[in-house]
């Protein structure tokens, strides 16, 4: 399997960023950069990495099913996360999280039928001080509002 | 040796050498830490947090498990909070644990029952109801059961460090963590069930045992695996004259522990349907079902009128059967039947080795490596063999000494072998199928064994076009690393024979370094067979005979008389080929199945396997080990036994003295050049190395008639066809 030439690039660099014998290091951001542009850890990308790094593909599936930020089925184009963690839930998060499911009639980790908005119930995203606090894709959305929300989610309707 | 560190356990003084473990450190002072995870010889996890204990200084409790002793360090292990800690860790272990200990396979050898009973809580607090996946089953012979796991990870551990296959894993994560499996749903390798073993629960059981028994009402039978020449001991838990299980209970002889599929599972052709339990005779041009009386005075009535017709006798031995069973063999048919017609299938050339090692006393004990030296000794050189599938045992020994000591470990062979994987150099050798033309016919690779846990990428050494000279090219390319080594095993199969073995010591003896050797051969007795003499050059113990006398090949060629054979299968058709024809004028034939040989035989006698017998077996690097009968089968008999009888049918018992197994090892222990071994030790399910070695062995060489079979992890020869679980093994294979 082969990636993009960025990809393949910040791969190499990654390979030399351990001592050496360490390569295994790599396994979790190279996931994660996998999973950007394939969409999800397939088991394609799941025996690719081992290969790169030198471990089994069933040692990948044991960190892969740990954290949940790795997906092994792709997630939506915009693919929403609402922290229902300790600081948020005293804010309301726990609201935004039921006003999402219901809007978009969604359960955790599912995404809307033409692939375009995913939602995730996730932990603590070290946006306590502006809680409640959402992120969609790498973007932080701060101090949100059940109104503010279906403002965020109409805009990427509109992006699509 | 740095200085001894000490410290206090209990307000017991405790002198350890530095980076021991507390928990190990306390069992020296009679102090039992409790620990699940922990387990000898594997790396450390502190995943079961039973182990804690309080230690001075310290703000937390410590686990012990992972501590290492400290000078001064005040260590206690009964106080009120280390008592809380293991009720709550116990508690918590059993929060999902669904508690079916009535019917669960572990219920009375099981450590969470022994150690909530030492250090459980009575009650628990969780009242909500317990989450409950499934079993599934991984292979023919793994079930695992989710909720009673407790995920220690010794059966990772196992897996992937002892038998350097990693088809286990742990997915998932907190409540629904679970182990899981190489390939998807499914397992890919050894199918050792070691990991069936060491589970301290019955989150992992077996497809062979399962809900078959409570454990307690078995007998347990320690004795020695019947299928390949490392001689595990395996233990048989039996009931009512049924095995129902094998495993390393009793972890005595040269395993301590160590079994691979064959000697955990592959018992189970001694109840196979096809097992011959009623004597055979031909009648009419067919066998019919006779009684032992009947078949027994037509084998010696025929015998006594080749006797008496001065025909000649043909006698072929057995790889499987015991000691004293080959000892009384050749002793009859070298002094009754007056022929050194005698032989049987060799499967390594150790004569050309014992003849080029040469000395004997304690040097030539030297010489040979014990299954201990394959752990022990710095470094370790494999010839040929794929260890991990043909020779598991001494496979997970040179595995644990890389990990334990970080022996170097040598390979030459013609296929990627597991050893490649932490071999400080592998070569391959010979040219790749179809390939022709000159240039190097061998080469080193590095560190990419291909051999990651598929055992059904066996790469049969006969697949391959290897010449010796590939070999000795290759071992040129390591000279100056051995001889850097301080002190090196090697092993070789039957690449090397004759003149070529002679070499090969040459060329141990040029490095100038001590080296040990190990020729490896293929049945659970192989070594034995030799050792007592079934071949027409050699008398037990290796003296030359000095007497004419033909071999297997020979044998079957000549219109000989009568031709007896005894737990062998020399009629089995060559791969793609055809039984050679009968010539012999009456056969007899001993053996458990209706093999391609008995089929053709005049009298067939139902032999016992050797888990229905006592006796002894040798195994491949010469160490002996008892056998304990664990069942008996109706209609059969031990072989020495049926021996025993022809004898005294013909009126030769006399002379040949008494068949009982305890008396004829006596005779070998008294006769039999090296194998005046201990008796105690032996007695107690121990083992001893065998000193063949003594000097030259004037015998006249005949290359190319040692054979073997290369057995993998799921064949063990014609006994493998009667097998079940193998089979069911590599059914499961082919069907994907």
């Amino acid at each position: 399997m082969t990636f993009s030439p960025e990809l393949e690039a910040r791969f190499e660099k990654l390979l030399t960023s351990y001592p050496p014998g360490r390569q295994r290091s790599a396994l979790i951001p190279m996931l994660l950069y996998a999973q950007d542009e394939v969409g999800s850890v397939s088991d394609e990308v799941i025996d690719e990495v081992a290969r790169r790094i030198g471990v089994t593909p069933l040692q990948v599936n044991e960190v892969l099913s740990y954290y949940t930020m790795l997906h092994r089925k792709p997630m939506g184009k915009y693919h929403v996360q609402v922290c229902t963690n300790i600081s948020c839930l005293l804010n309301g998060g726990d609201k935004l999280w039921e006003h999402v499911c219901k809007r978009l009639d969604l359960g955790n980790k599912e995404v809307t039928e033409d692939g375009q908005i995913s939602i995730e119930e996730v932990e603590c995203m070290g946006a306590c001080s502006w809680a409640p606090a959402i992120q969609v894709n790498y973007d932080f959305h701060h101090f949100v509002t059940p109104e503010k929300l279906d403002e965020i989610l109409d805009g990427l309707r509109k992006k699509q | 040796m740095a200085d001894l560190v000490n410290l206090t356990i209990d307000g017991k003084a405790v002198q350890a050498a530095p980076g021991t473990l507390v928990i190990d450190a306390a069992k020296t002072v009679g102090v039992e830490i409790p620990a699940f995870c922990y387990y000898e010889g594997l790396s450390l996890q502190a995943a079961c947090r039973m182990c804690l204990v309080e230690v001075e200084k310290m703000p937390k409790l410590m686990t012990a498990c992972t501590l290492p002793v400290a000078e001064g360090m005040v260590v206690r292990t009964e106080t009120p909070q280390v008592a809380a800690a293991r009720k709550y860790m116990l508690e918590f272990l059993l929060t999902n644990h669904p508690l079916d200990c009535p019917v669960c396979d572990k219920g009375g050898e099981c450590e969470l029952q022994d150690m909530t009973f030492r250090y459980g809580i009575g009650e628990s607090r969780f009242t909500d109801e317990k989450a409950h996946t499934p079993e599934k089953q991984f292979s023919p012979v793994v079930f695992y059961d989710a909720p009673r796991c407790i995920l220690c990870y010794r059966c990772v551990r196992i897996c992937n460090e002892g038998l350097g296959v990693g088809a286990l894993g742990v997915i998932n994560r907190g409540v629904v963590s679970e182990i899981a499996p190489n390939k998807g749903d499914h397992l890919e390798c050894d199918e050792c069930g070691a990991c069936i073993d060491i589970c301290p629960v019955g989150a992992l059981t077996s497809g062979i045992y399962r809900y078959k028994t409570r454990p307690w009402e078995m007998t347990h039978v320690g004795t020695v695996c019947t299928h390949c020449a490392d001689g595990c001991k395996t233990t048989l838990g039996t009931r009512n004259d049924r095995i129902l299980r094998g495993n390393n209970r009793d972890s005595s002889g040269v395993s301590d522990g160590f079994l691979c599929i064959k000697g955990r599972y592959a018992f189970d052709f001694y109840d196979h349907p096809e097992r011959l339990t009623t004597p055979l005779a031909r009648k009419n041009g067919k066998l019919e079902e006779v009684s032992w009386a009947e078949a027994l005075e037509i084998t010696a009535r025929k015998f006594r009128e080749n006797l008496d017709a001065r025909g000649a006798f043909g006698v072929i031995g057995s790889n499987h059967t015991t000691n004293e069973e080959n000892y009384y063999l050749q002793k009859f048919a070298r002094q009754v039947l007056g022929t050194n017609h005698i032989d049987h299938h060799r499967t390594g050339d150790v004569v050309a080795l014992f003849d080029a090692l040469g000395e004997g006393g304690s040097a030539g004990r030297e010489k040979l490596a014990t299954v201990a030296d394959l752990y022990k000794l710095k470094a370790v050189l494999i010839l040929g063999a794929d260890l991990a599938l043909e020779h598991p045992l001494l496979s997970f020994q040179v595995r644990a000494n890389y990990r334990h000591h970080r022996a170097h470990i040598y390979a030459v062979t013609p296929g990627s072998v597991r050893e490649d994987k932490y071999s400080a150099m592998s070569i391959r050798v010979g040219a790749p199928a179809g390939s022709a033309g000159s240039g190097p016919r061998w080469e080193p690779v590095s560190g990419s064994g291909s051999a990651d846990g598929d055992p059904s990428g066996f790469y049969h050494p006969r697949n391959a076009e290897v010449s010796t000279a590939d070999y000795f090219a290759a071992l040129e390319h390591l000279r100056d690393k051995l001889k850097a080594e301080p002190e090196l095993v090697i092993l070789f199969d039957d690449s090397f024979q004759g003149n070529d073995v002679r070499r090969l010591v040459e060329f141990g003896n040029s490095l100038g370094i001590p080296v040990r050797w190990v020729c490896l051969v293929d049945y659970s007795n192989s070594r034995g067979a030799l050792d007592m003499g079934i071949a027409p050059e050699l008398l037990p113990g290796y003296e030359p005979s000095g007497q004419p006398g033909m071999r297997l090949h020979e044998m079957l060629a000549a219109p000989l008389g009568a031709l007896w054979v005894v737990g062998a299968n020399p009629y089995e058709p060559a791969p793609g080929g055809t039984s050679p024809e009968r010539r012999a004028g009456f056969l007899v034939v001993q053996d458990m199945f209706l093999t391609e040989t008995a089929r053709l035989a005049d009298v067939v006698l139902p032999a016992a396997s050797s888990y229905e017998k006592n006796g002894t077996f040798t195994n491949v690097t010469g160490e002996l080990q008892r056998l304990k009968r664990a069942v008996n089968v109706m209609g059969t008999k031990p072989d020495l036994e049926i021996i025993g009888f022809i004898a005294r049918e013909m009126g030769a018992a006399a002379a040949l003295g008494p068949w009982a197994p305890d008396a004829v090892f006596e005779e070998i222990r008294k006769n039999v050049r090296g194998y005046d071994v201990p008796a105690p030790v032996i007695a107690s399910g121990g083992a001893a190395q065998t000193a063949p070695l003594n000097g030259r062995i004037a015998v006249e060489a005949a290359p190319g008639l040692v054979r073997s079979e290369h057995n993998g992890l799921f064949a063990s020869g014609t006994l493998g066809r009667y097998s079940r679980v193998l089979n069911s093994v590599l059914e499961s294979r082919v069907g994907r």
